[in-house]
């Protein structure tokens, strides 16, 4: 019954991955850049929701909304500020820096405005837990809400790419910038839009990430980013159910390796993961392999 | 981007800068100007500048981001150390006992780069930096629970607890878990660290104006050109990773023999470090050698002096380098600064 | 015998047929030339000359032994020099640097030579200034020795990459479209260096031009590609007033 409990619990935290993997997944095919600081918006996202709502006692679902808007407005931000004057440097490594540099900044900001010490986030699902088999097998709200969250939101996003003329104008900028603009679309409205909503489901991820391990501190977001960066990479970088199945594997093979290898090396299990992957299907499962033009 | 080698007579500069530094800081030393805390600063300086000088050879000439290199620092820390605390009663002589430590430990932190970039090396640009800083993050982890111990029975290892080793009673711990390694004689000073670093220098200075030097350099500007010369890219590659890493190691010997307990926390082996070491990378300017030691001496010591600042200083490290990547990447910047130095030769011209 | 034989040369990129049974002979000394209109497969040709791309099907004969499947590292090694059409000079170091890295596998001492400076490396770098300056000069660009190579106007840079392959000393040359953004008066002195190149060094070059004038001026033979299949070979003159190559350059 224990492995059972085990699987759910990585699948929901594999969900809330899945979330912050599609930030990073589709930053980095359209923008062609890997946004380090995402994980940071998480945690700006987080503490906002554990100020208005577990301080202030804003209705919870406002807290997330709220939450979702500074975080949208963050990315945005960073994105114009930050990112662009660098999308033509001639250094692949100029703009990764850059995003280092900007995690950097979000993390010690936070530091300085609500401290180092970890506050205890309360839980903003309020779903009584499900009990199976009898009582043996307990499933709080919040996994459920987070896995049910999570598949919502990737079919949301499927059908925004597929259906409308943002998510379709999205699509061809990840395929070839210049050829985009030809067409008249507008290259830097649309790399915007993909910040927002990357930005803006970051923010859901991190209220549901602090609702299932409620303590949160300015480095909250750091590792998650990380390992959902594994998980956009895992599943094949650019693709929305890529970051579905990567986030989902990942998070089971977190907790399971937690259980029943080592808990405390259950990051470098993760890690050890990420090398694997990118050494020996770089593209990932659902990518597509890239070459250079000679 | 990348800074065009310095030029001989500049070296000589960067030698004198290093040498002067120094004896200003004896004489402040002998004086009694220096308050304590800069005291303490003294080695850290030196250990942050070495590991700098590790760091610029890869981003700045091998052309590829390591967010790892606190690892490499982390194992030239702990395998120097453990040499030096179970050695510390047969070799007596300091000095003898820090060069073989520093041998180790270099030798080791080679040893894991060279290892860790066979695979890696095959990646390039944001997947290299992201493997590179899941391996720090790995070895931090790994060194954090490894329980190491003799007794008169051998050694002991173990990977879950100290009480899984089953050491007797007559047993010594040597690494003890997250608790690391205490004891470690204080074997190094602020005139090891300067020689250090003068020896890193010459060391990166000569290789990058050398045959192995100039193929780096040629799979950073252009791999495909590069190969259709015949240059051996893995084998360059991997060279310059590994002394690279081995330079980051001798900078964690450094930072080990000053401390008696040894510990691997985030904040000095963990990503954050890594971070750090690249801050001073940038400020100093990327393939600037002479330039990281000034901006790690700089960075290090303007927080401290200027009291109350300290509090921000992660702060102005990321607004450091969000802005210099900016000013000296950002094609509009550059076309701006371009301006900026015709208007200023012309002006020259006409006056 | 060919110093260059090629048979059956194929390569496919997942569905798509580049190129298809080509075929090549080029004897010691030739000045060749391989045309063909846009996207007719020339790059990829030459990409599988020098190994990089690996061909899907046949045979590359290099004087005598076969090269095919070896990787762009060891191609260059057996003899194959190239320059590129989109130029790939290593923009941040300086023109005499480019040909030292030509120079490379030509002139060595190792890395402890180099850290420790020995004797050895003061003697075997100041060889490698003077061989890499009387390349230079063949080009007319020693005096631009020091500079920074991105610095090099257009028509330079061609003939940098040209000096770095031929540092490499290869048996045979290959330039793609060495004369692409050159006025008149750059090309006709173009002409002249790579017919200086095959006399004073040996060289077998085989180029692809879309200047005919380049074309009909140097290259003996010609091989016509087009659609990633030969069209026709031979005599430059017969090649050029085939009536099957004139429909494919102007079209019906």
């Amino acid at each position: 019954m224990s492995f059972v409990l085990y699987l759910i619990n990585g699948i929901s935290l594999g969900s809330v991955y899945a979330i912050i993997a599609l930030g990073y997944t589709m930053v980095y095919g359209i923008a062609k850049m890997l946004n380090f600081a995402h994980g940071d918006v998480i945690m700006i996202g987080s503490y906002v929701s554990f100020i208005t709502f577990s301080q202030m006692g804003v209705n919870p679902i406002v807290s997330v909304v709220m939450s979702m808007v500074v975080c949208t407005l963050l990315g945005v931000v960073i994105e114009r500020v930050a990112y662009k004057p660098l999308r033509k440097a001639t250094s692949p490594l100029a703009v990764l820096i850059t995003a280092i540099g900007v995690s950097y900044f979000l993390q010690n900001a936070a530091l300085l405005i609500f401290g180092a010490n970890p506050v205890s986030f309360t839980s903003v699902v309020t779903l009584s837990p499900l009990k199976l088999a009898g009582g043996d097998l307990v499933i709080s709200g919040t996994t459920i809400v987070t896995i049910v969250l999570c598949l919502i939101i990737m079919g949301c996003l499927m059908i925004f790419i597929k259906k409308t003329k943002a998510g379709q104008a999205m699509l061809a900028v990840s395929e070839d910038k210049d050829a985009a603009q030809l067409m008249g679309i507008n290259v830097n409205a649309t790399i915007a839009l993909t910040f927002a909503i990357g930005s803006g489901l970051a923010a859901i991820a991190g209220v549901l990430l602090c609702s299932a391990y409620p303590t949160l501190t300015p480095y909250t977001g750091s590792m998650p980013g990380i390992k959902a960066f594994t998980a956009a990479v895992f599943g094949g970088i650019g693709s929305i159910p890529g970051a579905l199945i990567g986030g989902i594997l990942l998070g089971v093979i977190e907790i399971l390796g937690r259980a029943y290898i080592s808990s405390q090396l259950s990051d470098a299990i993760v890690f050890a993961v990420l090398i694997v992957v990118l050494l020996v299907k770089p593209s990932g499962i659902l990518g597509k392999p890239m070459r250079e033009k000679v | 981007m990348f800074k065009k080698n310095l030029k001989k007579n500049n070296v000589f500069v960067t030698y004198a800068i290093v040498v002067v530094a120094y004896i200003v800081v004896e004489a402040l030393l002998l004086t009694g100007n220096m308050s304590s805390l800069m005291q303490g600063l003294l080695v850290p300086l030196c250990t942050y500048s070495l590991c700098a000088v590790g760091l610029n050879l890869c981003v700045g000439y091998l052309g590829e981001l390591s967010l790892g290199h606190a690892g490499f620092m982390c194992i030239g820390a702990f395998s120097s150390a453990f040499f030096s605390v179970v050695m510390q009663d047969a070799i007596t002589n300091s000095i003898v006992r820090f060069i073989i430590a520093l041998i180790i430990g270099t030798a080791f932190a080679a040893l894991f780069g060279f290892l860790i970039a066979i695979p890696v090396l095959r990646l390039n640009g944001d997947y290299l930096a992201i493997v590179t800083l899941a391996f720090g993050e790995i070895i931090k982890n790994v060194v954090n629970v490894l329980y190491i111990g003799y007794d008169s029975t051998g050694w002991h290892i173990s990977i879950s607890s100290q009480q899984a080793l089953g050491l007797a009673e007559d047993g010594t711990m040597v690494i003890n878990g997250a608790q690391g390694i205490t004891g470690t004689p204080h074997d190094s000073s602020f005139t090891i660290g300067v020689i250090l670093i003068i020896i890193a220098l010459i060391i990166v200075h000569n290789l990058t104006n050398s045959r192995t030097g100039r193929a780096v350099m040629s799979i950073r500007d252009n791999q495909i050109a590069a190969e259709s010369v015949g240059i051996n890219v893995k084998k360059y590659k991997l060279l310059a990773f590994t002394i690279s890493a081995a330079i980051a190691g001798s900078a964690g010997v450094l930072y080990a023999h000053n401390l008696s307990t040894l510990t691997a926390l985030p904040k000095n082996f963990g990503y954050n470090m890594s971070i750090m070491i690249l801050v001073f990378v940038v400020l100093g300017g990327i393939g600037n050698f002479r330039g990281s030691v000034i901006a790690a001496c700089i960075l290090t010591l303007l927080p401290e002096l200027l009291r109350g600042l300290s509090d921000y200083r992660m702060l102005i490290y990321a607004i450091v380098l969000i802005a210099m990547m900016l000013f000296n990447w950002a094609p509009a910047a550059i076309v701006w600064r371009q301006k900026l130095k015709a208007k200023f030769k012309k002006t020259g011209e006409e006056a | 015998m060919a110093l260059l034989s090629v048979k059956g040369l194929g390569i496919s990129f997942g569905g798509l047929r580049a190129v298809d049974k080509f075929n090549i002979n080029i004897e010691k000394g030739q000045l060749y030339g391989l045309i063909g209109p846009n996207g007719a497969g020339k790059t990829t040709v030459f990409n599988m000359l020098t190994g990089v791309y690996k061909p899907t099907d046949g045979t590359i004969m290099l004087d005598g032994k076969d090269i095919t499947g070896k990787t762009n590292i060891e191609i260059n090694r057996e003899g194959i020099a190239r320059t590129f059409q989109n130029i790939r000079l290593f923009k941040e170091q300086t023109v005499l640097d480019n040909v030292k890295i030509g120079l490379h596998n030509r002139y060595k001492y190792s890395t402890l030579d180099g850290i420790l400076r020995t004797p050895k490396y003061h003697r075997v770098e100041k060889e490698m200034d003077e061989k890499a300056i009387e390349l230079l000069k063949v080009f007319d660009l020693d005096n631009e020795a020091n500079v920074l190579s991105s610095n090099l106007p257009y028509g330079k840079q061609r003939k940098l990459e040209i000096a770095r392959a031929l540092a490499t000393d290869p048996v045979l040359l290959l330039l793609d479209e060495p004369a692409a953004g050159m006025n008149p008066k750059e090309t006709e002195e173009l002409m002249e260096t790579i017919r200086f190149v095959r006399d004073n060094f040996d060289m077998t070059v085989l180029l692809i031009e879309h200047d005919m004038k380049l074309v009909s001026g140097i290259c003996e033979e010609l091989t016509v590609l087009n659609f990633g299949e030969v069209l026709a070979a031979g005599k430059t003159t017969d090649v050029l007033n085939n009536p099957e190559v004139i429909k494919a350059y102007i079209g019906e």
